[in-house]
């Protein structure tokens, strides 16, 4: 993976507001739908907002102090019509509310989807197992983000803004020397909010920061309490978690006092525009420039004038690492597959006898030096190969050029004389196989693990294929036999069962072309010894390439390549190499001193 | 913790609500100050509040009708209203930031100490307890629910300050006019229970939404990480598939939440308006009836405007309830768990290699099947000693014993000939290091993960690294020893892992080591190279450490002077490898099995050449 799309993955294109909103509608037109109605809803929603104000200067002036005394009718007929409004608002918001979610929930599932299935695109995933995490992330709590934003902040910020600006407008029409000292009056405010929303965000930043490594320290004597226990650092473990959980605790509540102080500079700041909407409303009053209901609805218009400059700072954050995620999410689409489905054009092959060339193959990681080069080879049908070398010798990416999970620099790897690169995924996967040195179990019956290739096949089937590999009597020793959970990650079984399960797996698949990575880890001997007789009648009849690290393997291949610094340095039966005086023999000698030690 | 009088109790039974008000009052109790301060400050907020809609009515009446009707005014009279707004203005931010402050100190004081507590039981609670509960559980008992627990502290100040409000405002409502307070007295309530019956509506929705966001990323993690096995059998298409079955139906829960919120949200910010409408309907006929002046249906009616929003804090606060009670029980959970080693008193002394004596020792997991069934065997200082076994014969539960992570439940281990048991805290440690066979990594720097705090130069580090084969590629990162384990771009093998925690044992130069499959993820190469750097380690001029291994394959156990082998729970066979493999078949079986397979291998490869050679004469016959 290049550092750019490391950068990608990450922090998403480093791309304006417009261009990333442009992306996000490509990727989930639902945003878009309808906005037209949503938007006049929501205008009507707002309106809502200020019709108090408007009674309440309506019934001052014309119900309460005008010429004729106290005028009930008016005030009546008034209020029932603002009930109406009220009443009308209350169904556009219900309206707004409901457009608008259904419409961004079903944009970002769309959004996660998509990200999801291009994720399994992605070298990366199977590439480097560490930014696995960062991956799900992108998939799971970056969306979350995004929608819960939308839930809590998003709607309202904009109805905020919507009422503040319509609240100016009805001020300046009752008044505009009394509107111009409100805005005045939350001038101060508005020049402080984005320095107070600068030190929120920054803020909060620490506080995340703080609850990563508080939860790394808590983990400790969880997940490692057998080495605090066994080497007694109780102590210097706990005194970590305290460190940890009192730093959270400081910078929480720091960021706590902030919004605190925010929050109450609003309601300074409105009560300072009443001083000055009164102060400034008597005098012109005294003038019969203002009347008395004029005055007093300004006092109501200031309420709705100082809530979502309170919130503002709130919601101005939360916008912003919604925003950021929903880049990164957006990062991730982008980021291009490198190996790619030739999908509807791809050759579809028979299945058969399959003959593997490697055509003057180069690989290079990205940025990164060749691990692979000129390996130019041909693998006969029904031949049992055995890849050997030290770690780092290029065995591995041989491997997975074989199984098309990368694909070469430069150079071709032929299927039938076909370049795998034009063959498609669903031919290429059922006629080669890989059977990973952990097969990986999902947390599921042993059934649905073994048919995980084939979903399609039934319990007899699945059966036979236990009996074929000879693991009738494993199958049978299992408690619930095909329906026996796995456990996650298969961890309910030994790493031996594991493989065991693998196996079955890849037998159930079928394939004409059989790859596997042969597991390092310790198995113990009595499963060993039932590995190894399924793997033999799993490989036999089927053309077989394994990464052996056992000497065993090597012996019994009839072929034996012997990879050296990323190329072919040695090639042909074991019974030829070992005496050649070569790499292999080299790498025999010090397997028979492993093996035969007294 | 306390010497006070003791903690209140949660009542085990009882709704929601009850047992939601018994935390609370857990809460209180663990910070009285604390709440004392921010319900003071919040009480000023809400007077301050109450006296913002009385000022208004005052000013009406008193200063602002007189100037209009009169057609001048003074100023001392604007003096005074400014004064006067704004020295409540002034208040009333002083209430809402010792409020606020008040409330986050006082919710994250209460989750550092339960932090505090959940973690030093974990550390306290025997090993059997955490293999019993799985590891997400209990991070998420320490981090997720003792915050859950803790959510109600947010608004509760605030909810307090409320209750005083809505008492100030319905005397200020009364002092100004019976029929309008009544209209207070109706419509209060209603917004009240509008918000009750909102966050219990909303309350199952939102935690159904979590749990499918939990579903969700378990299948995005699943997926990616069996993301080989996905990718060879070209099942890419189904996982999409498996992961938009849950995607799906979080989005549905999304929306049902919003739905929620979008039914309720007009009605409970309706009410109060509905009620100004009221107000001012009544409000006119009461002046008109000469019972009331302009200024107190103002003030009434400013009121209902202020109070609309804060009176939400009281639904905040049983919202949250019902998701306390869950996070209390479940981080009460583990604070009452029980159990946990007692130590003695005694000291180890010596200074050579350790002595291990094991005498009947009875041990079992599930209560009618023994691991361990009478083991006995003695270890003499400096002997290099093999423990061999088939699969679930008790060899690690042995191993764990030694360094008393478990106690045997009958029987006992001697070191130097003192009972494990009665010795005092962390004093085994200094003397017996165990390497397991998964090596756990600190979020540290590979220094750190070495020493683990203890005071080791780094010559004696590079010494351990060397034995343990793990100079070379500690060597080549980045920053060396100072690199942190975990950081990007040096993440290691496990049998880098395995190597930094060879190290990590013998840097301390133990008198006793124990290895369990120490080196299984290791190159057989490397692998032997360690064995090879540890016989000359351990068993230089003076034999300083005595070792107990762990072992499957050949070359290790040939590092041994002694092998012991276990079988259904007892020591089966003792003696030199050569000599077991004479007189215990069982154990010939076991160790024999690699070399068992080479050789049905190369049986079967002959057997094939012959068919070919008989195929290949029936062919040319």
């Amino acid at each position: 993976m290049s550092a750019a799309e490391a950068t990608r993955l990450d922090h998403g294109d480093d791309v304006g507001g417009m261009e990333t909103l442009r992306q996000g509608l490509r990727v989930s037109p639902e945003l878009a739908r309808g906005w037209l109605v949503t938007g006049l809803l929501a205008l009507t929603m707002t309106g809502g907002r200020i019709v108090i104000p408007i009674a309440v200067q309506q019934t001052i002036d014309k119900g309460l102090t005008g010429a004729g005394g106290p005028d009930m009718s008016y005030v009546a007929w008034m209020c029932l019509l603002c009930m109406g409004g009220i009443l009308v608002t209350a169904f556009a918001s219900y309206l707004t509310t409901v457009r608008l979610a259904t419409n961004s929930e079903r944009g970002l599932a769309t959004m996660r989807i998509k990200a999801f299935r291009h994720v399994h695109d992605l070298p990366v995933l199977t590439q480097s197992t560490e930014r696995r995490g960062a991956l799900v992330s992108r998939v799971t709590s970056d969306v979350d983000t995004v929608s819960q934003f939308l839930q809590f902040g998003g709607f309202i910020f904009l109805v905020s803004l919507g009422q503040m600006f319509l609240a100016t407008i009805v001020m300046f029409v009752y008044s505009w020397q009394l509107a111009l000292v409100v805005l005045v009056c939350f001038l101060p405010l508005f020049a402080s909010l984005r320095y107070l929303q600068r030190k929120m965000s920054a803020a909060y930043g620490v506080v995340r920061a703080k609850v990563g490594e508080m939860l790394s320290a808590i983990a400790e004597p969880v997940v490692g309490a057998q080495v605090v226990r066994a080497y007694a650092i109780e102590k210097r473990t706990q005194e970590r978690i305290d460190a940890s959980i009192d730093d959270y605790r400081r910078t929480a509540t720091r960021a706590q006092a902030i919004t605190g102080i925010t929050f109450s500079i609003g309601g300074l700041a409105a009560g300072l525009a009443n001083a000055g909407v009164l102060t400034a409303g008597v005098l012109l009053g005294v003038d019969r420039q203002a009347t008395l209901g004029e005055i007093l609805a300004f006092m109501f218009l200031v309420a709705l004038f100082s809530d979502p400059v309170q919130i503002a700072t709130q919601v101005l954050t939360d916008a912003q690492s919604a925003f950021a995620g929903w880049r990164r999410v957006l990062g991730v689409i982008a980021t291009p597959a490198d190996v790619v489905d030739p999908g509807a054009d791809g050759v579809v092959q028979r299945r058969g006898p399959i003959t593997v060339e490697f055509s003057d193959v180069d690989f290079a990681y990205p940025e990164g030096d060749l691990v692979l080069r000129d390996v130019d080879v041909r693998l006969e049908p029904h031949r049992r190969v055995a890849v050997v070398g030290e770690t780092g010798s290029g065995k591995t990416t041989f491997a997975k050029l074989l199984t098309r999970l990368m694909d070469p620099t430069s150079g071709a790897v032929l299927i039938d004389g076909v370049d795998a690169r034009s063959i498609a995924f669903s031919s290429l996967r059922e006629r080669v196989v890989m059977v990973p040195q952990d097969g990986y179990l999902f947390d599921s019956t042993l059934a649905d693990n073994v048919r995980f290739g084939r979903p399609d096949v039934s319990d007899a089937e699945l059966l036979d294929a236990f009996e074929s590999l000879g693991l009738t009597d494993w199958l049978e020793s299992l408690p619930d036999g095909l329906m026996s959970p796995v456990g996650q990650r298969g961890e309910s079984l030994s790493a031996g069962e594991r493989q065991l399960v693998a196996l079955v797996r890849a037998n159930i698949a079928d394939p004409d072309l059989l790859v596997l990575d042969e597991a390092t880890s310790a198995v113990d001997p009595g499963t060993e010894v039932r590995v190894n007789a399924a793997l033999e009648r799993l490989m036999s009849g089927r053309t077989s390439v394994t990464i052996a690290h056992r000497l065993s393997t090597a012996e019994a291949a009839d072929e034996v390549l012997v990879f050296d610094q990323g190329r072919i340095v040695e090639r042909g039966p074991h019974a030829d190499l070992v005496s050649a005086g070569g790499v292999y023999t080299h790498l025999h000698a010090s397997w028979i001193a492993q093996r035969s030690a007294p | 913790m306390c010497s006070r009088v003791p903690l209140p109790r949660v009542p085990d039974k009882g709704s929601v609500t009850r047992r939601g008000f018994a935390v609370l009052r857990v809460a209180i109790y663990e910070e009285p100050w604390v709440f004392a301060f921010s319900v003071a400050a919040s009480m000023l907020y809400g007077a301050m509040t109450v006296a913002d809609g009385w000022a208004l009515g005052w000013a009406t009446d008193h200063v602002i009708r007189p100037a209009l009707e009169r057609g001048d005014t003074t100023f001392g009279a604007v003096a005074s209203l400014v004064s006067l707004f704004l020295g409540i203005a002034i208040l009333r931010a002083i209430g809402v930031v010792g409020r606020r402050i008040g409330a986050g100190v006082m919710q994250f004081r209460l989750q550092a100490t339960y932090r505090r507590r959940v973690t030093r039981q974990y550390q306290k609670l025997p090993l059997e307890w955490h293999h019993q509960h799985p590891t997400g559980q209990l991070l998420s008992n320490a981090n997720a629910d003792v915050e859950s627990a803790w959510y109600p502290i947010a608004p509760l100040p605030m909810a307090v300050g409320v209750i005083a409000m809505l008492a100030f405002a319905t005397a200020a409502m009364f002092a100004a006019d019976v029929w309008m307070a009544l209209v207070g007295c109706l419509i209060f309530p209603l917004v009240f229970v509008a918000n009750v019956i909102f966050q219990r509506t909303l309350q199952p929705l939102a935690t159904r939404a979590q749990e499918l966001r939990a579903d969700v990323s378990e299948v995005a993690h699943e997926s990616f990480d069996g993301a080989l096995v996905v990718k060879t059998l070209g099942r890419e298409a189904a996982e999409t598939e498996r992961f938009t079955q849950p995607t799906n139906a979080l989005r549905d829960a999304n929306i049902a939440v919003n739905k929620a919120r979008g039914m309720f949200d007009p009605v409970i910010d309706g009410l109060p308006r509905v009620g100004i409408l009221a107000v001012l309907l009544v409000g006119v006929g009461r002046v008109r009836s000469g019972q009331a002046d302009a200024g107190d249906v103002v003030q009434v009616a400013f009121l209902f405007t202020l109070i609309g929003f804060p009176i939400r804090a009281l639904g905040w606060v049983l919202g949250e309830l019902p998701r306390s009670v869950v996070g209390w029980d479940r981080v009460q959970r583990v604070l009452t768990a029980s159990g946990g080693l007692e130590y003695g008193e005694e000291k180890l002394t010596s200074t050579g290699a350790a002595r291990l004596d094991v005498t009947g020792i009875r041990f079992g997991y599930l209560p009618e099947r023994d691991v361990l069934a009478g083991v006995d065997f003695t270890i003499e200082p400096g002997r290099t000693v093999a423990m061999v076994g088939p699969t679930g014969s008790g060899k690690s539960t042995m191993t764990t014993m030694l360094t008393r992570l478990v106690d045997p439940e009958e029987g006992a281990i001697k070191v130097d000939g003192i009972d494990l048991r009665s010795l005092a805290r962390g004093e085994l440690a200094d003397s017996v290091a165990l390497v397991a066979q998964t090596a756990f990594l600190f979020d540290d720097t590979i220094r750190g993960n070495i020493t683990l705090g203890g005071d080791y130069p780094d010559e004696l580090v590079w010494d351990a690294l060397r034995i343990a084969q793990g100079d070379g590629f500690v060597k080549n990162l980045p920053s060396g020893l100072d690199t942190k384990v975990g950081e990007r771009g040096t993440t290691l093998s496990g049998g880098q892992r395995q190597r930094i925690a060879l190290a990590r044992a013998l840097v301390r130069r133990p008198r006793l080591l124990v290895l369990d499959d120490a080196t299984s993820a290791v190159d057989p190469q490397v692998e032997a190279r360690i064995l090879a750097g540890l016989r000359s380690a351990v068993q230089g001029e003076r034999a300083e450490t005595t070792v107990l291994v762990i072992a499957y394959r050949k070359a290790t156990i040939s590092l041994a002077d002694e092998v012991l082998f276990l079988d259904e729970g007892r020591i089966a066979a003792q003696g030199t490898h050569l000599e077991l493999q004479e007189k215990s078949p069982e154990y010939r079986e076991l160790v024999d099995a690699y070399e068992k397979d080479a050789e049905r291998r190369q049986e079967e490869a002959e057997l094939a050449a012959e068919l070919d050679d008989l195929d290949s004469e029936g062919a040319s016959a």
